[in-house]
């Protein structure tokens, strides 16, 4: 249990030389330390979760250090292993390593690697920080570390105005989520008197009766609580509302997209929803709203993805619209199915982003997917593993042979889990949960017929132009330009290629361990027996529709980006208002910009010119100087120095005096 | 330690450095300003592990009748102490920070530091009201100076509007003194703070205190001095001004206004909520506008102390534990910003957010330090700011949750204000050719913003180190303020468990359970 340290101390170790050495030392340097150690990290952490697979591991807890004693308010710094944990320590400690590796060859040529690995081992340590918790306050604490390491992420290339830009809307757009979060800490506090979860999660049950006033109106307890901490997971999640910072946030180099912006950060909300998962199930109408906001992120998000052109962009939707399978699957009660959607879900779109990546890095930076086209021939790795990916995450299996890739398999389930829930809400889920499929699939093969099929459409990118030299003009009927996309290095491939392994394997291995297996999680998420039981009994029917509306995308986008590429323009022609209105991301943030940024500014430039300056100073300090200044003028003209003025205000003074006296 | 007058000590030994620097020249009265802070922040590490915790609530304690009742009286709870540190811990720093900035009159200067010093540890050790009064009116002085004299361009126009400011308000201050002492009989602080004032009288004499200390504090909407003493003051004045002076706002709150007068306190814990969610609103988005750096930090400053008054006011221990580490942890980071904006005035001579930008590329330390202090100021857990407002925000959502949650949005505002400064300064292109050219931090920079960044960061993962010599006063002024304490709107009531879940699933094989849900 003690490795616990190592694998979680062992990154920041490696963030900390890394970082402060920066270029005083080769980049070599702090690439190999960051490196190995998240290699070490990785090697330590797959023993603890096997030993939970197996059954032999044990839960505990490995105290570090005193943190705050306030009153009853007290949380130390200690690291928890269960079940849950194990899970999240393999997704993060592979994913990272694996990201860290692919770095190498991504990063190469930037002169700012040493920062750049020191930033990856950070965010890691953080995110450790984050699924070893034992008390709210310290999941908090890796909470806002994972934010301010996609925070400096997300703006690496610090000089770009965008990535500037996408940093800080990341960074404040959490901020608001972290705003709930922080209230539904204080709250649970002040009901239970304790931040320690495994605590808060033993007496919840006996809060189901319990109101409790807030902002002036009497509200259950435990649905008021639980909603502000899901306020701040739907921040960290990207959940429909709070989602606007996500796609924004590809402005960080690829591995960042693929390790903070897929695999890990992301789930967090996730992750945190199942730690609390009995807090949650004495909370029904919070349950609602996760169930809620899941299934309307996960069809919102997969419609916008249809539309993008670029390539990551199409990614970041989709991680945004299986984040909320993840969410409505916890929100009736299928935790194992959202963790196990979660653990296949970081294999396979990891795996797409790193794809994505050496794309990019194969087409000299672009990313636009309609200067790609016939790429299969010229990366031919790359194409296989992202063939990998998209059958991963479309969901490729067939049922009654029990075969399929990762997505298949959590995916799938979740989609049946809704639908067994039996409750309005969980039909809505099911049927947004199916349409959102049917999306998936157009998108991820839309993505791939784009990419790596038809002709190439090259010289159309700035990007490529400026590699070859030469314009379309120039170019003439060869559309290639001339240009050679080269297939990436090998420290690019073998994280590709242990990926792939996952996207194929992950879900067929684990299936029946995350989904039917009691004893696997062991007390560490609710597991809700009957809704198991109900899942499996489903009709035939529920069963294959995702199977059906996968397949139907498919043909979808075959016809329309393979046999008959002149289907979308028309589209877009006929239903102009329509795709405007998905293409521009149903205009969130052009409503955001006039509702809070640009009243925020104008209110900042009221309150200073006309609060401070105009009313406060005006007619205090300044105002008392000029009363002063112009009573200094009156007195001035009383002492003018004649005697008989002099004389005159004696006198009256006398008789003011005796009037004063005798009265 | 038994006997030695340390805190006495600690106030001759910058008295006599100050009088020293008349008689020498300008690189020596540097040398005698540094060895002399640098004594006395000796004395406070010996003051600190000498404290004994849990032992007496007053320890090293002096006292010397002068004359009619009015007495040289010293002593220490832990919540002098970590001001008394704070202040021994900044002043170094400051006398680094004009180590080369400052060249006309230096011995001056460096006297008119000495006797800062001097009068911050007296207000904070006095245990006479007298003579806290002389300390904390006369501390005004050598600030005047050192933003009259060796301030910017309008430096004489901040200069008058922060002595007018701060001088109205001590005025009250003085008549509510003098009426205490009448009826109390007694200048000795302890005795005051158990004496149990008429609740009629506690009104405005609250009132009479407040006006001081709010303006000090300084709160909405008596803050409009505070943007301009910092725009004109020099860097290590804005430092002081920032880091300690501010916090004696905070600490007469919790020395006189809480204690002495605990059912006023109750009375106006409503004023004091209004004044500072407004302040933490408003001063936010005001420094979202701004494009001078020392006036956005000055405004974040009141945004800051508006979390420290919500803390105190909120009547129970994380409230009052969370508003003293605010204090610390704001009086380091703002001091470590103001620092952090006069590096690179040195070399610039602007404050215009608009003349800088890519600094990151070729200043990385700076921007590696300016990155920690602004995600400190920010309140990122981790760094000393967090600890301080999640127990004031604790502590002010047991009372109230909408205070609670208006004064949370500071965590979003701030954010935005924050980032978007480092933005400007640190990222981007370099857009002009002279901030290109600026060198990196020198040693003397790094010795200056080292020690602070070390600081921030301990008090952030290892607050105990200051929590626990307060944590008895705290909880001494806790229990005496207890029976005026406001209702909490939240009012838990258990009910009966429903005994189910919130995915409850009826078994296939007995439909009639159907009903039951």
């Amino acid at each position: 249990m003690q490795s616990i340290l190592f694998i979680v101390f062992l990154p920041l170790l490696a963030a900390i030389v890394a970082g402060l050495t920066n270029k005083a030392a080769p980049s070599v340097f702090a690439k190999s330390i960051t490196t190995g150690a998240l290699f070490i990290s990785c090697a330590l952490s797959w023993p603890i979760f096997l030993g939970f697979v197996g059954g032999t591991a044990e839960a505990g807890v490995v105290p570090v250090l005193t943190w705050v004693k306030s009153g009853t308010l007290t949380f130390d710094w200690a690291l928890r292993v269960d079940t849950l944990t194990a899970v999240m320590l393999v997704v993060i400690t592979s994913v990272s390593a694996l990201v860290h590796l692919y770095s190498w060859g991504y990063m190469d040529e930037d002169p700012d690697q040493p920062r750049f690995f020191a930033y990856l081992s950070l965010f890691t340590f953080a995110m450790l920080m984050l699924v070893t918790a034992d008390n709210l306050v310290q999941m908090f604490f890796g909470w806002e570390g994972v934010g301010l390491a996609s925070y400096l992420l997300i703006g690496f290339w610090f000089k770009k105005p965008s990535a500037c830009a996408a940093a800080i809307k990341a960074f404040v757009v959490n901020r608001v989520g972290d705003l709930g979060f922080m209230l539904g800490i204080f709250g649970t506090w002040m009901v239970f008197q304790t931040t320690s979860i495994p605590e808060i999660l033993e007496a919840a049950p006996g809060m189901t009766g319990a109101t409790i006033g807030f902002l002036g109106y009497r509200m259950h307890t435990m649905d008021i609580l639980c909603i502000l901490l899901f306020i701040g997971a739907m921040g960290k999640s990207a959940q429909l509302g709070l989602h606007t910072w996500l796609p924004d946030a590809m402005e960080g180099p690829t591995p960042v997209s693929a390790l903070i912006h897929a695999a890990t950060m992301v789930t967090a909300g996730v992750f945190m929803v199942c730690r609390l998962s009995p807090m949650f199930e004495a909370a029904p109408v919070a349950l609602g709203l996760v169930t809620f906001i899941g299934a309307a992120t996960c069809f919102f998000a997969a419609t916008i993805g249809t539309t993008q052109w670029d390539i990551k962009r199409v990614i970041a939707y989709s991680t945004c619209s299986q984040l909320g399978y993840m969410f409505f699957a916890a929100g009736v009660g299928a935790y194992g199915g959202a963790m196990f959607h979660l653990y296949t879900h970081a294999f396979f779109k990891a795996l797409l982003f790193l794809g994505a990546g050496s794309v990019i890095h194969a087409m000299h930076h672009e990313q636009d997917m309609r200067y790609y086209g016939g790429l299969r021939k010229h990366i031919p790795l790359t194409f296989w593993a992202m063939m990998m990916g998209t059958l991963a995450i479309t969901g490729v299996g067939i049922y009654d042979l029990h075969i399929g890739f990762a997505g298949f398999w959590s995916k799938d389930a979740i989609i049946e889990v809704a639908y067994a829930r039996g409750t309005d809400l969980g039909q809505f889920a099911f049927w947004m949960g199916v349409f959102a499929a049917l999306l998936t699939s157009f998108y991820s093969w839309r993505l791939m017929f784009l990419t790596f099929w038809g002709k190439p459409r090259w010289i159309e990118s700035e990007h490529i132009q400026h590699s070859v030299h030469k314009t379309p003009e120039q170019a003439g009927e060869d559309t290639t330009g001339g240009y050679h996309p080269h297939e990436s290095p090998v420290s690019m491939l073998i994280p590709l290629g242990v990926l792939s392994v996952g996207a194929v394997l992950a879900g067929q291995v684990f299936a029946p361990t995350f989904l039917d297996s009691e004893a696997f999680w062991n007390g560490a998420i609710f597991y809700n027996e009957g809704l198991i039981h109900a899942m499996h009994g489903v009709p035939v029917l529920v069963k294959y529709a995702a199977f059906i509306v996968m397949v139907t995308g498919l043909l979808g986008a075959y016809w329309a980006y393979i046999r008959n590429t002149s289907i979308p323009g028309k589209f877009v022609v006929q239903f102009r208002l329509v795709h405007r209105f998905v293409y521009n991301k149903w205009y969130f943030d052009e409503l955001y910009n006039v509702l809070f940024v640009k009243p925020a500014f104008w209110l900042g430039r009221q309150f200073w010119q006309k609060g401070d300056v105009g009313t406060i100073d005006r007619f205090g300090p300044n105002g008392v100087a000029w009363v002063v200044a112009q009573g200094a003028l009156v007195a001035k003209k009383v002492q003018s120095g004649y005697l008989y003025s002099y004389a005159l205000i004696m006198l009256l003074g006398l008789v003011a005096a005796i009037t004063w006296v005798l009265f | 330690m038994d006997g030695f007058p340390i805190l006495s000590v600690m106030l001759l030994v910058p008295l006599l450095a100050a009088m020293a620097c008349f008689l020498v020249d300008a690189r020596t009265a540097r040398m005698v300003a540094l060895v002399a802070t640098l004594i006395d922040f000796a004395l406070g590490v010996v003051l600190w592990c000498s404290y004994d915790i849990g032992g007496a609530q007053w320890q090293f304690v002096e006292k010397a009748n002068v004359f009619s009742g009015f007495s040289y009286a010293l002593g220490i709870d832990g919540i002098a102490l970590t001001l008394i540190m704070l202040t021994v811990f900044l002043m170094p720093i400051c006398i680094l920070a004009s180590w080369e900035s400052v060249t006309k009159r230096v011995s001056e200067y460096m006297a008119a530091f000495l006797v800062m010093e001097l009068l911050m540890i007296g207000v904070f050790a006095a245990q006479d009201i007298f003579l806290f009064y002389i300390m904390f009116e006369a501390g005004l002085i050598p600030m005047y100076l050192i933003i009259g004299v060796w301030g910017g361009d309008n430096r004489i126009y901040a200069s008058y509007k922060f002595f007018l400011y701060t001088l109205l308000g001590s005025v009250l201050m003085l008549i509510a003194i003098f009426w205490m002492i009448q009826q109390a009989g007694t200048t000795d602080i302890p005795t005051l703070m158990q004496y149990d004032f008429p609740a009629s009288a506690q009104t405005w004499l609250w009132l009479a205190f407040f006006a001081s200390f709010a303006v000090k504090m300084p709160m909405w909407p008596v803050h409009t001095w505070l943007p301009d003493a910092h725009v004109q003051a020099p860097t290590a004045g804005s430092v002081i001004l920032a880091g300690v002076l501010l916090k004696m706002g905070g600490y007469g709150f919790i020395r006189f206004s809480l204690p002495m007068f605990p059912e006023a306190s109750a009375q106006f814990a409503w004023l004091v909520f209004a004044l500072s969610m407004v302040a933490v609103v408003y001063t936010s988005l005001v420094a979202l506008v701004q494009s001078d750096m020392k006036k956005l930090i000055a405004y974040s400053s009141v945004a800051h102390m508006a979390i420290v008054t919500v803390g105190l006011f909120a009547f129970n221990v994380q409230g009052l534990e969370g508003a003293m580490m605010v204090m610390l942890g704001h009086g380091l980071v703002s001091g470590a910003l103001f620092l952090c904006v006069g590096v690179i005035y040195d070399r610039l001579h602007t404050r215009e957010i608009n003349r800088y930008g890519g600094l990151s590329i070729n200043m990385p330390k700076y921007a590696l330090f300016f990155m920690l202090f602004t995600m400190a100021s920010v309140g990122l857990p981790g760094t000393s700011n967090f600890i301080g407002e999640f127990l004031a925000l604790a502590g002010i959502y047991q009372i109230s949750t909408f205070v609670a949650l208006v004064c949370t949005t500071g965590i979003i505002l701030g954010a935005a204000y924050m980032l978007y400064l480092y933005r400007r300064v640190a990222f981007g292109e370099q857009k002009n050719a002279d901030a290109a050219a600026m060198p990196d931090l020198n040693a003397r920079e790094w010795a200056m913003l080292a020690p602070i960044a070390a600081a921030v960061l301990w008090m952030g993962v290892y607050p105990e180190s200051f929590l626990a010599p307060m944590r008895a006063d705290i909880a001494a002024l806790d229990a005496r303020i207890a029976r005026a304490a406001p209702e909490s709107d939240s009012q838990l009531k258990i009910g009966t468990p429903t005994g189910k879940i919130a995915n409850e699933i009826a078994h296939h094989e007995e439909p009639g359970e159907e009903g039951a849900h």
